[in-house]
């Protein structure tokens, strides 16, 4: 007999699916890719492209959530990495880098990723040394992060030229929209890191039971701190496809409530709230469901307004899912008897 | 008196930021000014006093800012669109406010699901709620409310006190008296200090968490109607991150994170202190907005460490 | 009579925890409750606390049958309880964590003066002098004792049960403590009194009841009860009755791996000094709440060790915290495996292996191969039952778990593992497979210090034993000094 259990994430499979059915229903041709100027064009690439920002940041929250945290400060982290980028080449008026002139990608992307980190750093310090709550040590940069932005840009909205830092968020390679093959990057880096080494199995240690983790030996400060560093990093390449994309940095809205599309993605793959099992494959289903969803939404003409409404929705659902007093509860009420204790 | 170190550094810093301002601007010591905080802030501070007992219990509430938004256009739309008397749209939207935390107070305690979680579902709820209300901002023309937009108490030396400061003094009186007073407010204490000894100890305390959620969600609805009087209109998106100006107000008032130890007045005073930082860095005309953001978040890092250190001390002893 | 239970019967998904058991406390008297883990003690004070619904049997209040139905009811039919982990509010005033919940009511809420004047009041009663406006959580562990025993007696209280309460009390707290406990028996009051310190039972209760394995052992006049009879009622054996040991009792002298050197804690073990060599294995016997777990958290450096030292080789540490304790060799089976030991949701494989991949480094990811090689070897010779090595750890039974964590640490093949209660829950043919594993590992040259609730563990594997008593070391016995009644008259206190 094998137990090895089912992928959480089979119904979030099965729902995506679902949702494409719908859309190929009402919409014929939705699975139509066409091979137009030399790259793929079809609404499943462009579900996939426009989701890029939040697969990222669901790929770093996973691993902050598999500890046992959380990460509000992404999308605060997004745009404190485009405006980095963004003055580093446009260097603008009344900017705080306007000294500072970088021309070559690597050097925007080195230094836009090294701020990211010590965003990182700041939250996974004050979790695993401070011992501060998750949820306050990165509201703090959430609060913050978005004025330390227009700090950079000097409250404007940073419009910059630099193509080949455009092909970044708007470009094409080898017949894929650019964002596309940086997250297929970023997924398989991570992936390799999480799951090549024992990085994923002690943070997963860490998260399920911190104590016991920390009897075994596992250090699991280092492993907070590292988790909320990849999870900045991550964050910050996010905030660089956005810059990229939009050709500018703008500090309000860059990244605005990312964070909690991010939580919902990987809520809905099937990673646990409360810590422990994590599931990357899982969360990138998610973070995908979640995109097609809204353009379905979009598509079918309802509006926008429907799409919050229904995150709240899957929000609880998902947790009341998860939650054991909830299954005791409707068990009961089914009268399935009681859940082995 | 090691537990009230954060009220009595909350104290401090408003009179020295105030006294610094004054000095600093000229006009800033008015008592025009003074009373203008009351007034600029009251939605602030109404939402402040329903999430100081949220926090009181160690858990939190996401939801407040879009639910100001909500409630605004809502009560707007019931106005100008269904042509209601502004007094039963009031009703209205605050009994919808007391449901939606009533919900998640529900949710929080029956489920034992986490509150940020259970409250980023309200936010996001409140959120498409108002948007599918109305997308463009609605502005609200009844006489009487126009007339109560108005109206205010003269005082002496050029200032007033109108009804949006009214109604938070109220609130903020009604609020000091739950928390004080009330076998409801010292169970929600209580609860801070330790939940499962609490319950042991035969306190509601169910009940009572449902119920702070409850209010927590009235508070927030009440305070999207001062905030509509004041501009005198409804906007779906008012409100976006509000939730975090609050957070930081009741935490720079001195209320600890992990729940137990805090105050009402406390987070009045964290929301003047918000106040006095905004208008300050308005009347220096040379500092821009963002600085507020960054003021306050350094603030509320300062008083984050304050609270460890008083934790690490009461642990020692 | 004012408390009872006739017959009391309560079970968890198979295990008896209460069977058959009666007992009886009787107006103006303080009786002890006394037995090992795992004997049901704290099950039969929340039955009749109305924490527990009991499966069957009657209780009786003042010969009245009642049934609880929650702590808050037992409160009220005049049933206190005061719980070892103190069940108050540490942020709120001493008067209010006396009155919380029942406070007097005028019409602008509250009536804090005559709050404070009845907290003033029920103090007084037990005579003692407390500031009442002070938080609770400044004023010392043994005073926020008192309070609780306040606020329990602020209701009209006819029986009251003390589950533990002297466990963190020093010296002179504990005579407080009686002192006021003395007044309340004396008032009528029947005291139900749970402790593990053989000298406070013997200072204080009329009688005692023992439990052993859910089932009643006797209930006896404390004054007719010698120590040594006590102690082998709670252990279970008569101390005639003898064993082959498994390990010798000699070995030869060799070098030390590890020698303690009057170690002692802040509230914890005090005064403990020996030596481990390679190869043997050092048992910790006495009572529950005599300092074992204790002891072994400061030797992992999990607790500071406030005097005192510890070497390793020619390292000596009179600091040390977990990561060195680990790099010296050391491991920890920890006594509450729920909340210390298995990570709930991983795999038993993944739980298994958690040592052996963090001693490799998070660079090196064992092979899967590696892995089951290892799990399968561990899961045949522990003979772990389950299904297959994928399933989450919480759904195996709690002797299962507990072998996957005793094999967390032999795979990584540790220089001294401490083991704390290892075979607690576990069924008697896993009991000797552990031990005789234990033996075959002490003679490849591993050492253990163990530590075990049944003496006869301690005696069977042990070529070395410390006996502690009230959270000190009264004695160390090797080669044939080590005799089961020699112990049992050491952790009972009866002199040489």
């Amino acid at each position: 007999m094998n137990s090895r259990q089912l992928p959480p994430y089979l119904w979030t499979i099965a729902l995506l699916l679902a949702v494409f059915i719908f859309n190929a229903a009402f919409s014929p041709g939705f699975f139509t890719i066409e091979w137009r100027d030399g790259r793929l064009f079809g609404s499943l690439v462009d579900i996939v492209n426009r989701a890029v920002p939040v697969l990222l940041l669901s790929l770093g929250m996973t691993l902050v959530i598999a500890t046992k945290g959380v990460d509000l400060s992404v999308g605060a982290v997004m745009a404190i990495c485009g405006a980095v980028a963004a003055c580093l080449i446009a260097h603008p008026q009344g900017s705080l880098l306007k000294d500072f002139q970088v021309e070559s990608l690597a050097g925007i992307i080195a230094a836009a990723l090294l701020v990211a980190v010590v965003c990182g750093l700041f939250n996974g310090l004050l979790v695993a040394k401070i011992k501060v709550q998750p949820i306050v040590a990165t509201l703090l940069l959430m609060v913050t992060g978005r004025g330390i932005a227009q700090l950079l840009t000097n409250g404007q909205i940073v419009v910059f030229e630099h193509p080949e830092f455009q092909a970044l968020g708007s470009g094409s390679w080898f017949g894929l929209p650019s964002p596309i093959w940086i997250f297929m990057l970023s997924f398989v880096l991570i992936g390799l890191l999480v799951h090549g080494t024992a990085f994923g199995k002690l943070a997963a240690a860490t998260g399920s039971n911190e104590t016991a983790a920390r009897y075994a030996g596992v250090k699991v400060d280092s492993i907070k701190v590292w988790v909320y560093v990849i999870c900045a990093v991550c964050a910050g390449i996010a905030g660089l496809i956005g810059a990229a994309d939009i050709k500018a940095a703008d500090s309000n809205n860059a990244g605005l409530y990312l964070e909690l599309d991010a939580i919902l993605a990987v809520a809905v793959g099937g990673t646990a709230m409360a810590g422990g099992k994590f599931t990357l494959v899982g969360s990138v289903i998610g973070a995908i469901l979640m995109q097609a969803l809204t353009t379905t939404i979009l598509t079918r003409g309802v509006g926008a307004e429907t799409t919050s409404i229904l995150k709240a929705v899957v929000v609880v659902a998902v947790c009341l899912l998860q939650s054991p007093a909830f299954r005791e509860s409707y068990r009961r009420i089914l009268g399935l008897g009681r859940a082995q204790a | 008196m090691r537990q009230r170190l954060p009220i009595i550094a909350t104290v401090v810093v408003f009179l020295l930021l105030y006294v610094a301002a004054c000095f600093r601007f000229e006009g800033f010591g008015t008592l025009r000014v003074f009373f203008n905080f009351l007034s600029d802030n009251a939605f602030l501070g109404v939402i402040a006093v329903g999430l100081t007992f949220v926090i009181l219990t160690g858990g939190i509430d996401l939801s407040v800012g879009a639910m100001l938004g909500c409630a605004g256009i809502m009560v707007a739309d019931l106005i100008t669109k269904f042509h209601l008397h502004p007094g039963l749209a009031t009703l209205i939207v605050l009994g919808f406010g007391a449901l939606v935390g009533w919900t998640q107070g529900m949710l929080v305690e029956k489920f034992k699901l986490p509150s940020f979680l259970v409250t980023l579902g309200g936010l996001f709820f409140c959120r498409g709620f108002s948007l599918w209300i109305s997308r463009e901002s609605m502005q609200i023309d009844h006489p009487a409310f126009s007339e109560l937009s108005q109206f205010s108490i003269k005082l002496p030396a050029k200032a007033s006190l109108p009804v949006s400061a009214l109604v938070w003094l109220v609130i903020l009186a009604i609020g000091a008296y739950l928390a004080r007073q009330t076998r409801f407010g010292r169970t929600t204490y209580a609860i801070g200090g330790n939940e499962a000894s609490a319950r042991l100890m035969g306190l509601p305390v169910s009940k009572t968490k449902v119920l702070i959620y409850t209010f927590s969600g009235f508070c927030a609805a009440l305070g999207g109607l001062v905030f509509a009087l004041y501009t005198g209109s409804g906007n779906a998106v008012s409100g976006t991150g509000l939730e975090l100006d609050a957070i930081a107000a009741v935490v720079i008032g001195g209320t600890l994170l992990s729940g137990g130890y805090g105050s009402i007045l406390g987070s009045f005073i964290g929301v003047m202190i918000l106040g006095v930082i905004q208008t300050a860095i308005s009347f220096d005309g040379t500092l821009s907005s963002w600085w507020t953001k960054i003021f306050i978040g350094a603030l509320l890092l300062i008083f984050i460490l304050l609270q460890k250190l008083i934790e690490r001390s009461v642990r020692a002893n | 009579m004012i408390l009872e239970a006739i017959g009391l019967r309560m079970g968890f998904t198979g295990v008896k925890a209460l069977d058959g058991v009666n007992f009886h406390l009787r107006r103006g008297e303080i009786h002890a409750l006394m037995g090992e883990n795992g004997a049901g003690k704290s099950t039969l004070i929340k039955c009749l606390t109305g924490v527990y619904q009991p499966d069957s049997g009657q209780l009786l209040l003042a010969g009245e049958p009642y049934r609880p139905s929650s702590p808050q009811h037992a409160t009220e039919l005049g049933i206190s309880t005061v719980y070892q982990e103190i069940n108050l509010a540490p942020n709120l005033s001493v008067a209010e964590n006396i009155c919380l919940g029942r406070e007097p009511r005028g019409p602008f809420g509250i009536r804090w003066k005559e709050v404070r004047q009845r907290a003033k009041a029920a103090l007084a009663r037990l005579q003692i002098e407390l500031d009442v406006n002070a938080p609770l959580g400044s004023i010392s562990v043994a005073h926020q004792q008192l309070v609780a025993i306040a606020r329990a007696l602020d209701v009209s209280c006819q029986a009251l049960i003390l589950d533990e309460p002297t466990s963190s009390l020093d010296r002179n707290e504990v005579d407080q403590l009686f002192e006021v406990l003395r007044r309340l028996k004396s008032e009528g009051m029947g005291i139900l009194f749970v402790t593990h310190f053989l000298d406070q039972v013997y200072a204080i209760s009329d009688r005692i009841t023992v439990l052993r394995n859910g089932r009643l052992v006797g209930e006896f006049v404390t004054s007719e009860l010698p120590k040594l009879d006590l102690v082998s009622h709670m252990i279970g054996r008569s101390a005639s009755e003898l064993e082959a040991p498994l390990a010798p009792r000699s070995l030869s002298a060799g070098s030390t791996f590890m020698s303690v050197e009057k170690m002692s804690g802040s509230r914890s073990t005090q005064d403990v000094s020996f030596e481990v060599s390679p190869g043997e294995v050092v048992g910790l016997a006495g009572l529950l709440g005599s300092g074992r777990t204790e002891t072994l958290r400061m030797i992992y450096g999990i607790d500071p060790i406030q005097s005192g030292s510890i070497q390793f080789g020619n390292r000596r540490r009179s600091k040390l915290n977990l990561q060195t304790a680990i790099k010296e060799g050391l491991g920890l089976c920890p006594e509450d495996r729920k909340s210390e030991g298995i990570l709930p949701d991983l795999s038993v494989r993944e739980n298994l292996m958690l040592v052996v991949q963090n001693r490799r480094g998070w660079w090196r990811r064992l092979s899967r191969k590696e892995q089951q090689e290892t799990v399968s070897n561990f899961i045949n010779r522990l003979q772990i039952a389950t299904p297959d090595a994928d399933r989450p750890i919480q759904f195996l039974s709690g002797g299962n778990q507990q072998k996957v964590l005793l094999a967390r640490w032999l795979a990584a093949n540790p220089k001294l593992l401490l083991l704390d209660e290892p075979t607690r829950g576990i069924d008697v043919g896993a009991k000797f497979e552990i031990s005789n594993l234990i033996e075959s590992l002490r003679q490849g040259g591993m050492s253990f210090l163990f530590v075990s609730s049944e003496l006869e563990e301690v005696f069977r594997s042990s070529n070395k034993v410390l006996v502690l008593r009230d959270r000190r070391m009264v004695g160390e016995l090797t080669g044939d000094e080590i005799d089961q009644n020699r112990i049992m008259g050491m952790i009972a206190g009866n002199p040489e």
